[in-house]
């Protein structure tokens, strides 16, 4: 048992960092949102591809860099270490590209990939709708085949980046006669086109980097179709398995920020908190050192199993625990979320605020405990009504 | 980047398994708990003496295999999947660790070889009464080669021949070797919430012991150091109880049918074994972390011990009680397992000082790493 990377593993890390510190400042407290972010997220992930840094996984053919998994890992690792401006790439290049890339024409992936890659075009993942949430494959949003065209009229929701974005991947309903999984297709859409209306969603957080989609009688070539009609729900399937590869860390403040404000307001001795400082510890470390034996799994060339899986469960409810605790802490006074006033910039009351979101994102807790329990632990799936039932029939 | 045992280490803890399953039944664990003049099982003892692995981390200088950490480890938690009715802990973790750690030479040279061939049973001796041991609490004392008080209680007390005993000496406090079959000892067992490991009261007047080490005062120095070994040994007994008992209530949840349907498909069971897998999973991993802090004496072995202890602690509880909720009424039988996890759960997170104890143990230790 040793933490230290193998020879190959310290020489790309010891590359990749050479490579950061020359291109970015390194990182203090939370990444910045500052400037025109945007434009510097698309830069940035220029320079990367160029340098085949981007993709690290993707075969060479593809602009990717032919490396392994364990390399991808290290890369973010040490990316993460650096002010980097990943934030609207991670889900087209996460999630949908390798979707394009996995069932898309070769006429798709000449178009769509290297602009992707290069940072020129930007992907947003359209699954999620008012009705149909944790049971993604209840959505009402209908296409219909008109010549060579589908005409699709709906409404999408949770679409993060929806607004910057230049395409994206839309599952809808083409054949409400037969059981929900098996009527649905999925298309590339262009974004920009009419028809498509971005209306951005004002969150309990205050803030809005969702969006809701509108689409009244937006017309798709059926040559931008992502497999054959009525298999929408095996291509959607690829998407989310990269999302839970995507889907991983938690912002914001952990047992050690909160540590640093107690210690610095005098809290430190108060023996309720310390044992539950103990706790957020503990279960912190515990998650840090789970991806640990999944990185050596991945280091030795094996599959990682299920263990991940508990990640999200973990750091949503204690992030929200935390700020919890570090406001009550303040006591009145904690109410107040002006960085001019509040300690630690306010980082706790706007984690606060944004906590309850990170337990729904990605899976609600209830979600992920349903797939523990039964792709982990193998126990029966949950009655499932509608099953083997025409959609319409609901 | 390697977080994981090694292919001999794996090797290892499949060979005890299935020497356990096999050895250390079910019924080799209620004969001690059905007996009450049984203080353990004598005979998985001997077969334990005899696979040699009480010596599994003393050096082969001293008698021992010379494995290492990591394989005491690995033994220990297939010991806690099956509950083993047996004083191995007692003698390997923390009466064969304080020696390695704090013995002078020849005091290692005349234990450790009959603890690694089972010719002596160690147990250490520190609790006096309810509550935390303090150094300014400890009440036995050692004087001119001599130990007077008592001590309650000792785990494997009445089964050990050797204690290593907490005592005050002078201002401070050390560690005393105490042959137990000598005329200054007394022993009798006690009624405890977990039959199946023995403990002990034992009165010492007068009784001849020998110090630990030549260096006087740092008792509670090293009794804080022998504690953080045994704490990540102990982890992985509860480790493997915990796994033990997510595996009974897995395999009953799919088993047992209510409303035409087997129970495990409902979502408040599910979820209840999602909470257990979690719990286990952050137990595992900090377990892992403790071993290698263990394996190398690295600094940070206070903290890891701690996180260890503390995530172990709250699995096996958690899982013991989760466990018979989930066999519902026949969980609660005496012919069902589930309550022997549920009683050594307890056991095990008491024994070595509460989850309260090493919660504070674990602020500390980040405190003053924080302060470096």
């Amino acid at each position: 048992m040793d933490f230290t990377d193998t020879q190959e593993e310290a020489a790309f890390r010891a590359e990749a960092n050479a490579f950061l510190s020359q291109h970015l400042q390194p990182k203090k407290g939370a990444a910045s949102r500052s400037g025109n972010y945007l434009q510097r997220a698309k830069d940035w992930q220029k320079i990367k591809a160029e340098n085949r840094f981007a993709q690290i996984t993707w075969p060479k053919e593809i602009g990717g860099r032919g490396g392994s998994p364990m390399q991808q890992v290290i890369w973010n690792q040490e990316e993460s270490k650096f002010d980097a401006p990943t934030g609207p790439f991670a889900i087209g290049l996460g999630m949908c590209v390798p979707t394009v890339i996995a069932f898309g024409s070769d006429e798709h992936k000449q178009r769509y990939v290297q602009k992707a890659l290069f940072g020129e075009e930007i992907w947003c993942q359209l699954f999620s709708e008012p009705a149909a949430g944790s049971d993604v494959a209840g959505l009402k949003t209908k296409a219909v085949q008109d010549g060579d065209d589908w005409v699709i009229n709906g409404q999408k929701v949770w679409t993060s980046g929806a607004h910057y974005s230049d395409y994206g991947i839309l599952l809808v309903r083409t054949d409400p006669d037969v059981p929900k999984h098996k009527g649905l297709t999925m298309f590339i859409v262009d974004m920009k086109q009419e028809g498509v209306d971005v209306r951005p969603i004002h969150q309990a957080s205050g803030g809005s980097e969702f969006n809701e989609v509108y689409f009244t009688d937006v017309r798709i070539p059926d040559s931008d179709r992502l497999g054959e009609p009525g298999m929408g729900w095996k291509v959607a399937l690829v998407t989310l398995m990269n999302e839970r590869l995507a889907v991983g860390g938690s912002p914001g403040p952990d047992w050690a920020e909160i540590m640093d404000y107690a210690r610095s307001s005098g809290s430190m001795s108060d023996a309720a908190f310390r044992a539950k400082l103990a706790d957020w510890y503990v279960a912190a470390q515990g998650y840090k050192l789970t991806k640990f034996r999944t990185q050596t799994a991945l280091s030795k060339g094996e599959t990682p199993g299920p263990e991940n899986s508990i990640g999200k469960v973990i750091t949503a409810n204690h992030l929200q625990d935390i700020c919890n605790s570090a406001i009550e802490m303040q006591d009145h006074y904690g109410i107040i979320s002006d960085k001019d006033h509040a300690p630690a910039d306010a980082i706790f009351q706007e984690s606060f605020l944004w906590a309850p979101g990170l337990r729904i994102a990605g899976g609600t807790d209830e979600i992920l405990k349903n797939i523990i329990a039964e792709r982990v632990l193998g126990l029966p799936q949950d009655v499932r009504v509608d099953k083997d039932k025409p959609f319409s029939a609901f | 980047m390697n977080f994981d045992f090694s292919d001999d280490q794996k090797f290892l803890r499949d060979e005890a398994r299935k020497f356990l399953e096999a050895q250390c039944t079910s019924a080799d664990v209620r004969a001690v708990l059905d007996d009450d003049a049984m203080s353990h099982n004598d005979e998985v003892w001997q077969k334990i003496v005899e696979m040699g692995w009480l010596g599994a981390a003393i050096p082969e200088e001293f008698g021992g295999l010379g494995l290492g950490m990591l394989e005491l480890c690995v033994i220990a938690e297939e010991l806690g999947r099956v509950l083993a009715p047996v004083p191995f802990g007692s003698s390997a973790y923390f009466f064969a660790e304080a020696i390695k750690l704090a013995g002078t030479e020849e005091q290692k040279a005349e234990f450790l070889p009959k603890v690694a061939d089972g010719n002596i049973v160690g147990c250490l001796a520190t609790t006096e009464g309810p509550g935390a041991l303090t150094a300014s609490s400890v009440q036995t004392v050692a004087k001119d080669g001599t130990l007077s008080g008592t001590k309650v209680p000792v785990t494997d007390g009445d089964i050990a021949t050797h204690a290593a005993v907490l005592a005050k000496e002078g201002s401070g406090a050390g560690i005393y070797i105490v042959a137990l079959d000598q005329d200054g000892v007394s022993r009798k067992a006690l009624k405890t919430i977990e039959p199946t490991r023995s403990h002990a009261e034992i009165k010492f007047d007068g009784a001849s012991a020998t110090r630990l080490g030549d260096e006087t005062g740092n008792g509670m120095t090293v009794l804080d150091q022998v504690m953080n070994r045994g704490a990540v040994l102990l982890a992985f007994e509860q480790l493997g109880g915990a796994s033990r008992c997510l595996e009974m209530a897995t395999e009953y949840a799919k088993e047992r049918h209510a409303f035409g349907r087997p129970i495990g498909g409902n979502q408040a069971i599910k979820h209840k074994l999602a909470d257990i897998y979690v719990k286990n999973e952050v137990a595992r991993s900090n377990a892992y972390y403790g071993a290698w802090a263990l394996s190398t004496d690295a600094a940070e072995l206070p903290e890891a011990a701690a996180a260890a202890r503390v995530a172990a602690s709250e699995a096996f509880w958690f899982a013991s009680k989760e466990n018979i909720q989930t066999h519902g009424g026949m969980g609660f039988t005496w012919e069902v397992d589930c309550h022997l996890y549920y009683r050594r759960a307890k056991l095990l997170a008491v024994q070595a000082g509460s989850p309260a104890v090493w919660k504070e143990k674990l602020v500390s230790a980040l405190e003053a790493k924080n302060a470096a």
